[in-house]
């Protein structure tokens, strides 16, 4: 099986809709077996959690920079990774011409890596 | 029809026939997909179960307690009853919570790891789907998992949950680079994706004895990159339950929470069935050149007795760090995948394919 063709991916799709449907069904069966005991009802039943403090103003205010810097960090490298899989499976007919290259590419890699650690990307402190 | 428990093929083409033979091609197809995918839930239901209850005793032993012992005999229905005690209770409904999302992110986090599993070899023959593109596959998919728990995290407005689900994401996304680095490093020496070739070519020796030094370093790195990337200690930051109460999950109580609580168990079993197909030669037995009646013994123990048992002792050493190593902080964490991990594997990789051009390895 060399050349996959888009009907190989049939038995991923009828995967993942089995598994939805076992997800449903679990719902459906707790929304039931629920359903008959009596639900308590408080004011602050349905409050988010704060360990035991009255909940003040939103969650959703802006957060630290840096998280957003790993992600954009993490976009660059994991497209680089993608191009070593084809270098992987062709590397034995590549031979040495392709061992250069890939060093020359891991080369370019881990300039930029070091341009990054210079300017401080990746300090966290 | 030959039932033969080393070698599955000949069982698989029997129903492939008998299907196609009885029904229109179409309907063949669902329903065989269908019946795989019944026998993967239910796969993957006891595995969940077992696992739940492996590390609350192993979690005991370490910390010399007994662990579950009240329900049947040494507590084995324990997470049974755990089951039906999360199917039996409230779900309860979250001020401010962006409901949709908020229901959303447990069904991405549980297909997410369901369907890798259908890559997975579980012996000769014995798998649902045999990609070209097999490992990438295993490694795209379960990747997914990510968005669930940012989703969870973001949706239900609680200042743990998004710190735990900020933490998650960024350790995440970082460890899923050396989790590719080291897939790479065996890629190259492998010379296929498609995981039943990887096992094939590991038929004279287990490429961690075969690849020596790179892939030993591979499989090191490997196992703290997969430890960290389905967030169990010591790297759970994201949950870190005494500083961020439960991070992502916090809100979610009754079988949604359940769900994100198989998920995760499912992930360690994921990564550590792609660690012992990878590195420890999945299905195939243990042989030792030149001990040919200790190599005849090791062939009469079925493949997949060898693919759990080895799948379960890689399980068994992430459980084993969870219980030793203390928490890390954020940004040891980062720190130690950006800093170390990363340029040693792209080192790595160089070593990996200078020592399959040059013959090196057995």
């Amino acid at each position: 099986m060399n050349n996959s063709v888009s009907s190989d991916y049939i038995p991923i799709l009828l995967q993942s809709v089995v598994v939805f449907g076992f997800v449903v069904i679990t719902m459906l069966a707790t929304h039931f077996l629920t359903a008959k005991r009596r639900k308590i009802e408080t004011r602050k039943k349905s409050n988010n959690f704060e360990c035991g403090i009255e909940v003040k103003g939103n969650a959703r205010i802006p957060f630290s920079v840096k998280y957003f810097m790993v992600a954009i960090l993490f976009v660059l490298f994991d497209v680089e990774i993608i191009f070593f899989y084809p270098y992987a499976i062709n590397f034995r007919e590549l031979g040495w011409g392709g061992l250069f290259s890939m060093f020359i590419f891991v080369a370019l890699l881990l300039i930029g890596f070091f341009y990054l650690h210079r300017k401080g990307a990746l300090k966290w402190e | 029809m030959t039932f033969n428990i080393y070698d599955f093929t000949s069982f698989n083409q029997w129903i492939d026939k008998t299907l196609y033979d009885n029904l229109p091609s179409f309907w063949a197809l669902i329903i065989e997909m269908t019946l795989i995918g019944v026998a993967f839930l239910l796969f993957y239901a006891v595995i969940g179960l077992f696992l739940v209850y492996a590390e609350r005793k192993v979690c005991a032993f370490i910390q010399n307690r007994v662990g579950p012992n009240r329900v049947g005999p040494y507590g084995i229905f324990q997470t049974i009853a755990d089951f039906i005690k999360l199917l039996m209770k409230e779900i309860i409904p979250i001020n401010n919570a962006d409901k949709f999302l908020f229901n959303l992110a447990p069904f991405i986090v549980i297909i997410a790891s369901f369907m890798a599993i259908a890559a997975i070899p579980f012996g000769k023959g014995l798998h649902a789907i045999d990609f070209n593109i097999g490992i990438f596959y295993v490694m795209a998919v379960s990747s997914l998992g990510v968005v669930g728990i940012l989703l969870a995290g973001w949706s239900s407005n609680n200042k743990y949950s998004l710190i735990g689900a900020m933490r998650s994401g960024a350790q995440i996304v970082s460890y899923e680079l050396s989790v590719g680095l080291s897939m790479v490093t065996m890629v190259i020496l492998a010379g296929s994706m498609q995981l039943s070739e990887i096992v094939e070519a590991q038929r004279n020796g287990w490429f961690i004895f075969t690849g020596h030094i790179p892939a030993f370093i591979a499989f090191v790195i490997f196992l703290i990159a997969s430890t960290a990337e389905t967030n169990r200690g010591p790297f759970d930051l994201a949950e870190a339950e005494s500083e961020l109460t439960a991070g992502f999950h916090t809100e979610y109580s009754g079988i949604k929470f359940a769900f994100f609580f198989l998920a995760e168990y499912m992930n360690m079993f994921i990564v550590a069935s792609i660690a012992a197909t990878i590195f420890w030669g999945g299905w195939m037995p243990l042989h030792i050149g030149g001990w040919v009646g200790f190599n005849h013994a090791m062939d009469f123990i079925p493949p997949f007795f060898w693919y759990m048992g080895k799948t379960l002792i890689v399980i068994f050493l992430m459980m084993w760090f969870k219980w030793t190593f203390p928490r890390l902080r954020i940004d040891q964490l980062l720190k130690l995948e950006w800093k170390y991990l990363l340029p040693i594997n792209l080192f790595n990789i160089i070593l990996m394919a200078l020592v399959v051009l040059m013959g090196w390895h057995f």
